[in-house]
């Protein structure tokens, strides 16, 4: 029974991240209509610039924030740059210029930073969080980020008008336009917030997986099969996948005889395949109530 | 009377297609305008041209000042308020929340409380609804929403685009009279594209007819409404 709670704990903490990527890829699909297959690459880079100002001398926290800001910044500009032009332009396109952006933002971290793995503070320490052997503080302070996150994301999106501003660009954008809301630099502010979160999620997980180039594949693929196993149009599902996948992975990987570390992230995949066969939009897929 | 808008040698394309051909029109500060005509005449190419949602040439000026080649989003702080055809309900939101956003522009927040009370006093079904999912309102709840929202600017003009459209004929009549309430209590000038010539000349002042993109006939409502031969050849009533 300990085995059990302590797998699902971690599984909770680890779906944290997972939960974060997974809002990071609705953000920019709910503003855009396509998937981001950079979004972990992007967290990476960022985790990247986190770690450098460490080196340059910086306080942990100190280095979130700028992080923070300079991901928001960087969202914004790719978004800008980009895919603006992109707007029109077919679906393949698009999918070049995310494969483009994944390939140009890996190579570059790689030749700045080289592909020796390096360790990354945690600022929460890993010792047994109170005492208890079932989960450490850095796992319990992955969740307490993620969870004060969210809860700022949901007051921003419920109670700010700008807030108000990006749902309605995001549902109705001709509406939005007559109303006077400039559409395109809410998709930007998406994608700056979007870039904002995944530079959190990556922080939080490069104590675990390592700083790398390649850290955040197999997490962008969890962060996917999270949103996909909540619904592509559902903020709320995606948060709620992200931990539903933390847990679902480690207990496969406890429980499941020969799955083990080895096979965890084809359950991933084999999650995205089910969940697209028996309910395409997801557990909490749009279900906008219309009266007919 | 001073000339609020006006329209000159306006030109609309749909990519190779041209929907408008050379169309004139004004209105007064004040009044209540109808642009009549058939379905696929262009009235509501008319007023998606003037809020630059469809490409088009030749002079659009509001209150002396050019529109032509402003955003969409921008031409509304001009204070003027489209309600589009379909009514454009931000369906997944509560009625409030549709309310809010008719004000996103403003800056007055004790002006945007009180206006959303009396939006709620002019239609008190939204009220009683304002915490229900906006989508979940019949036809004719969704177009008090619309036209409320499009109050919540405190425009100078409002286009409306249909407001008739699909709605049971007393709730039609209700709607309206609403509509030359605001006209006449609120000063808003008000730009009205319809079907149903018959109750929007009944309601307007001024009525212009349009057919295949061009204007046939213009002038004061009730003449035109009087005219059974103009009533005959081009409202079908």
């Amino acid at each position: 029974m300990e085995l059990f709670t302590n797998q699902v704990l971690a599984g909770i903490a680890t779906g944290a991240i997972y939960a974060c990527m997974a809002l990071a890829v609705v953000m920019i699909y709910q503003a855009i209509d396509h998937l981001n297959f950079a979004q972990g690459e992007m967290a990476m880079f960022s985790t990247f610039i986190s770690w450098q100002l460490m080196q340059w001398g910086l306080s942990y926290w100190a280095a979130f924030i700028i992080t923070l800001a300079f991901s928001f910044v960087a969202g914004i500009a790719i978004e800008r740059i980009l895919f603006k032009p992109l707007a029109k332009a077919p679906v393949l396109t698009n999918v070049a210029g995310f494969i483009a952006l994944f390939a140009i933002i890996n190579s570059s971290a790689g030749l700045i930073w080289d592909f020796t793995i390096k360790q990354y503070p945690t600022p929460f320490g890993s010792s047994p969080f109170l005492g208890s052997q079932l989960i450490s503080t850095h796992q319990a302070g992955m969740i307490g980020v993620t969870v004060l996150l969210l809860l700022g994301l949901y007051f921003f999106f419920q109670y700010t008008r700008i807030g108000l501003a990006m749902r309605a660009a995001a549902s109705v954008p001709e509406s939005a336009r007559l109303v006077g809301i400039n559409t395109s630099w809410m998709i930007a502010l998406g994608w700056g917030m979007a870039t904002a979160i995944g530079s959190i999620a990556g922080m939080l997980i490069a104590p675990v997986v390592f700083l790398e180039p390649n850290m955040m594949g197999g997490v962008l693929i969890y962060g996917f099969a999270a949103a996909v196993l909540g619904g592509l149009s559902s903020p709320f599902g995606a948060v709620v996948g992200g931990f539903l996948v933390g847990i679902f992975e480690n207990l496969a990987g406890t429980y499941i005889p020969g799955v083990g570390n080895e096979l965890k992230l084809p359950i991933a995949l084999a999650l995205i395949i089910s969940v697209l066969v028996v309910k395409p939009a997801g557990l909490f897929g749009r279900h906008i109530v219309k009266r007919v | 009377m001073t000339t609020l808008l006006n329209v000159k040698d306006l030109r609309a394309y749909y990519g190779q297609v041209q929907a408008l051909h050379g169309l004139s029109f004004s209105l007064n500060e004040g009044s209540l305008t109808t642009l009549l005509g058939a379905n696929g005449a262009g009235k509501t190419t008319t007023l998606r041209a003037i809020c630059n949602m469809v490409r088009s040439t030749g002079g659009i000026e509001f209150d002396g000042k050019p529109l032509n080649n402003r955003s969409t989003e921008s031409i509304v702080r001009f204070g003027i308020a489209h309600v589009p055809q379909g009514r454009g309900t931000f369906t997944t939101m509560t009625v409030e929340e549709n309310l809010q956003l008719g004000a996103i522009t403003r800056k007055d927040s004790a002006g945007i409380v009180s206006d959303i009370e009396r939006m709620y006093a002019h239609f008190p079904v939204l009220k009683q609804r304002h915490t229900q999912q906006a989508g979940t309102l019949s036809g004719g709840e969704q177009q008090m929403l619309a036209v409320a929202r499009a109050l919540m600017l405190r425009p100078r003009l409002m286009l409306l685009d249909e407001p008739s459209f699909g709605l049971a004929p007393l709730v039609v009549r209700d709607l309206f009279g609403i509509l030359g309430k605001i006209n006449r209590e609120d000063k808003v000038s008000i730009l009205v594209v319809e079907q149903n010539a018959q109750l929007a000349l009944e309601l307007a002042d001024q009525a212009y007819v349009i057919e295949t993109g061009r204007i046939v006939m213009s002038g004061n409502a009730k003449d035109i409404a009087n005219n059974e031969e103009i009533r005959k050849s081009y409202l079908g009533y």
